[in-house]
């Protein structure tokens, strides 16, 4: 049986699997009812300074976009950080990490950019027994017209600034939340590290409109006929996420940061693959905010299973597996050469290979062959660009196959290569290393 | 309920009005707004698709299906208008399980096909709500053309010729427009009065004037009409039915399976008509179905499907057969009527002769078994009657006992088309190849009338 227990910057959690800081968390009913369906861990919903707390709307907080049957597939929200008192949530927190104590429990922060403010809040924090604090900079909603969230996580300098104060006020492990509304996730995630973080969580939620009411012209979510921008978040920025993630994870600056994985995680399996990327746990709101707590138990046998059919036996086993095959583009090997293949005992004749061939790629799928409609691959015009694979609604019907070396690519008449060559070394380029004649 | 059913002979009010009003309702109920954005979802739009091919009429399906799930329910109506205006009736009596949806992707890959019909009502069904009219007489062209039978055929050609400008009278023989649509499909497939208002929501385009009680041959001319009119077109379906032939069928009881449809169709009070307590019909096709499945509903004891050949040879589909014996109807193959047993006039029972074939040739094989019955219902077939538009005038060129069209549906006489039912051609005994012929045979006509003032 593979062991999922958790060790993330010292944070010990029965499993990788915590809920984000987010509506989910926000008190100890939440809480409570999330340890009990079995979450490692949760970041408790974001802390602001003392005083009277921040007003949400009283309109729709959220947004979303659905497939055909309603199955919601992104969520974007305008709610704020807490807005319940700071000293109601304290007392909530040392309660329940006192209940749960194997489980992780995480402040999450966002107080304006000043020392002071900082330095106030962290010893309160640190007195409720939580494991660890995360900085909120992500939020890019609301909070980010106040010069903080995700306003402070498009400002590396501003990150290494307020880390610094954290891992000098405070014990706590400091993972720092980031936004990922900037253009190189690697700058905010380098002066996070400079500044001394622990560890980095992202991402957080995208700015996003999702969609446009054509009867009174408001975005949604509507308040009074007018909307704002709120954070996109659901299975639709799963990839973001991971590039994100893997980018991180992968940049010599950074490399060997530990980061938390947030960002679409529905299931075990892209929970596995956010782990694969370099994740050292993963972080996850709105599966959870549209299935309930329960879904924890689903995430955990399925990643169990997955590993023992493979035979990991630790998280270890797998974080950060695929982290080295992520590469530049340039560095692909231009020599692997891949042709669609066409299972035609598995086809059903819907010929959305062919169409898609024949309008927007490569003329390479036939529609009918000695009159009959019949779709197969004519290889002397596959470039293996995998569209038809996509398009196609049956599993593994059209699979791509990879030429032998050796063999005949019908396309370009070569026979193909057994060395591997990318883009450095080919001709084309007009900055290639010339080989020494 | 149990004592109505068991009242011998022939009886009305076997069931409670109540439970009439359940066995009587629709058969498919339609597709709520998400049950249609669901189901549309299932399609792929598929590329050259099987389902636009196997429709007679060539709908769009794939492009219809997508402007439902689109939330454009308009745009798809209009889709299925273009190619077929009755899309509301085919949607509901359409053998989709033999035409588009056998041949729908979804039907290789898991057996469970896209539910293309009742899509299709869906969309028809919100344009009719709405009464939308999608098309706008072209000027008038001050053409005038005849058509016979306000039937399927007859209404879409009507409709085409009226779209294009021409004015159209319909000459119909009975009462009330429909034809089959109206008097001769199960009442649970076109219930709350469907047929009459497609034939309304067809006419309110304009220029179309239907006559009732003008029969072919008899009330009305064929020679008259191609005299009077620029173009005629022939669509009055079949009047005759086969007989069923054995000794005894004049008997009390015997009757034709059409008929019986049709005076259950116009029927206001179902728990009015009376029905046998055990009936059996003779037939193998659709309305050997549908007769058989009504006496059920009606509230017959014991309902039998007597049919010559094997199950494989049915006309019935799959799923009309299917649809009978999950309504308690007993389908018995390889047996043919040889005698009606009667008592006093009144059917007791017929006489069936087992049958088999015989190289290709279907023969009796003289052992027998006799069953009990107060109904024999005969659905083994209706005929042209050739004498309508016979025996006055030049004479129509017949083929295989229907009128002979060519390609376009034009018949040996000059100006006369015909189309659906009564024709001879490659298509199909059904709603929407009726549809198909109409609308083609007024293309033909318009063309016709365009290229030369008179066809």
């Amino acid at each position: 049986m593979a062991d999922i227990r958790n060790n993330f910057v010292g944070i010990k959690s029965p499993n990788p699997f915590w809920l984000a800081s987010a509506p989910p968390t926000d008190k100890a009913y939440n809480v409570e009812r999330a340890f009990k369906a079995g979450w490692g861990g949760v970041v408790w919903k974001t802390l602001g300074e003392e005083g009277p707390p921040v007003v949400n709307v009283n309109g729709p907080r959220y947004g979303a976009i659905w497939g055909a049957d309603r199955r919601l597939l992104g969520l974007n929200n305008i709610e704020l950080i807490t807005d319940r008192d700071l000293y109601v949530n304290l007392r909530e927190m040392k309660q329940v990490k006192m209940n749960w104590p194997d489980r992780a429990l995480i402040a999450s922060i966002m107080v304006p950019c000043e020392e002071n403010a900082w330095k106030a809040i962290l010893p309160l924090v640190e007195e409720t027994g939580a494991d660890g604090i995360e900085l909120n900079f992500g939020c890019p909603h609301g909070m980010s017209e106040r010069g903080m969230g995700s306003a402070v996580g498009q400002v590396p300098e501003y990150i290494e600034m307020v880390v610094r104060w954290c891992k000098q006020y405070t014990r706590m492990p400091v993972i720092t939340k980031l936004t990922p509304n900037i253009t190189d996730i690697r700058r905010p995630a380098r002066a996070a590290h400079a500044g001394g973080t622990d560890a980095v969580s992202l991402i957080n939620t995208i700015n996003s409109i999702t969609s446009v009411n054509l009867d009174n012209f408001s975005p949604e979510p509507s308040i009074d006929g007018k909307g704002s921008h709120g954070g996109y978040c659901g299975p639709a920025v799963k990839p973001i996420a991971l590039n994100m993630v893997a980018e991180i994870a992968r940049d010599p600056e950074t490399a060997g940061l530990p980061i938390s994985g947030i960002g679409g995680v529905t299931t075990w399996r892209d929970a596995a693959e956010f782990l694969a990327l370099g994740a050292g746990n993963v972080q996850v709101c709105t599966a959870a905010m549209t299935y309930g707590f329960k879904i924890v138990q689903e995430m955990i046998s399925g990643l169990s299973n997955w590993m023992d059919a493979k035979g990991h036996r630790s998280l270890d086993d797998i974080i950060g597996r695929a982290t080295p095959n992520v590469t530049d583009w340039k560095f692909l090997n231009l020599n692997y050469i891949a042709k669609a293949h066409i299972d035609q005992d598995a086809c059903i004749k819907c010929g959305r290979c062919h169409i898609a061939c024949e309008d927007t790629s490569h003329q390479a799928i036939t529609a009918f062959v000695d009159g009959k409609r019949h779709f197969e691959v004519m290889e002397d015009e596959c470039v293996g660009c995998n569209l038809c694979v996509n398009v196609c609604p049956v599993d593994n019907c059209i699979t791509m196959v990879p030429l032998k070396a050796g063999a005949l690519d019908k396309r370009t008449g070569q026979k193909v290569q057994k060395t591997y060559a990318n883009w450095t070394t080919h001709p084309n380029n007009p900055s290639a290393k010339q080989a020494a004649e | 309920m149990a004592a109505g059913q068991h009242k011998d002979g022939v009886a009305a009010g076997r069931l409670s009005s109540a439970q009439i009003k359940h066995n009587f309702d629709d058969l498919h109920p339609p597709l709520d707004h998400h049950e249609a954005l669901v189901e549309s979802d299932r399609c792929y739009f598929c590329y050259d698709a099987p389902c636009m091919t196997a429709c007679p009429t060539s709908i769009d399906i794939p492009m219809f299906i997508r402007e439902i799930s689109t939330g454009n329910p308009l745009g798809a109506a209009k889709t299925i208008f273009d190619q077929n205006i009755l899309g509301g009736m085919c949607a509901r009596v359409c053998p989709t399980e033999t035409l588009c949806e056998e041949v729908c992707v979804r039907e290789t890959a898991e057996g469970k096909p896209v539910q293309i019909g009742r899509l299709q009502r869906y969309a028809t069904d919100v344009a009719m709500a709405k009464k939308k009219q999608f098309y706008k007489r072209a000027k008038n062209s001050g053409k005038k053309v005849a058509v016979v039978g306000a039937g399927p055929a007859g209404l879409a050609a009507a409709h085409r010729l009226a779209m294009n400008g021409h004015a159209v009278t319909v000459f119909e023989a009975k009462k009330k427009p429909g034809g089959l649509n109206e008097f001769g499909i199960a009442a649970y497939k076109s219930v709350d009065g469907f047929a009459q208002a497609e034939v309304d929501y067809v006419t309110a385009i304009g220029g179309i004037d239907i006559k009732y009680g003008k029969a072919l041959g008899k009330d009305i001319q064929l020679a008259d009409l191609a005299g009077k009119h620029d173009a005629v077109f022939l669509g009055m379906g079949l009047a005759g039915v086969n007989a069923l032939g054995a000794p005894g069928d004049k008997s009390e009881g015997v009757r034709d399976a059409v008929d019986f449809i049709s005076e259950l169709r116009q029927a206001k009070d179902l728990t009015k008509l009376p029905i046998g307590r055990r009936v059996v019909v003779i037939g193998g096709g659709m309305t050997a179905i549908d007769a058989a499945v009504q006496s059920k509903l009606l509230g017959a004891e014991e309902v039998t499907i007597a049919y010559r050949r094997g199950q494989e040879d049915m006309n019935a589909s799959e799923f009309e057969q299917d649809l009978a014996t999950a309504n308690g109807v007993v389908i018995r193959h390889w047996v043919q009527p040889k005698k009606i047993v009667a008592k006093g006039g009144k059917v007791t029972g017929i006489e069936l002769e087992y049958t088999a074939s015989k190289g290709g040739k279907l023969t009796g094989t003289g052992e027998t078994v006799t069953i009990a019955a107060d109904q024999v219902f005969s659905a083994i077939g209706q005929q042209f009657i050739a004498q309508t538009v016979n025996g006055n005038a030049e004479t129509l060129v017949l083929a295989g006992g229907r009128i002979k069209v060519n390609d376009e549906g034009k018949t040996s006489m000059k100006n006369v088309w015909a189309g659906g039912d009564c024709v001879k051609d490659g298509r199909e005994d059904l709603t929407v190849a009726a549809v198909a012929a109409g609308r083609d045979a007024a293309d033909s006509i318009n063309r016709a009338l365009a290229s030369n003032g008179r066809a």
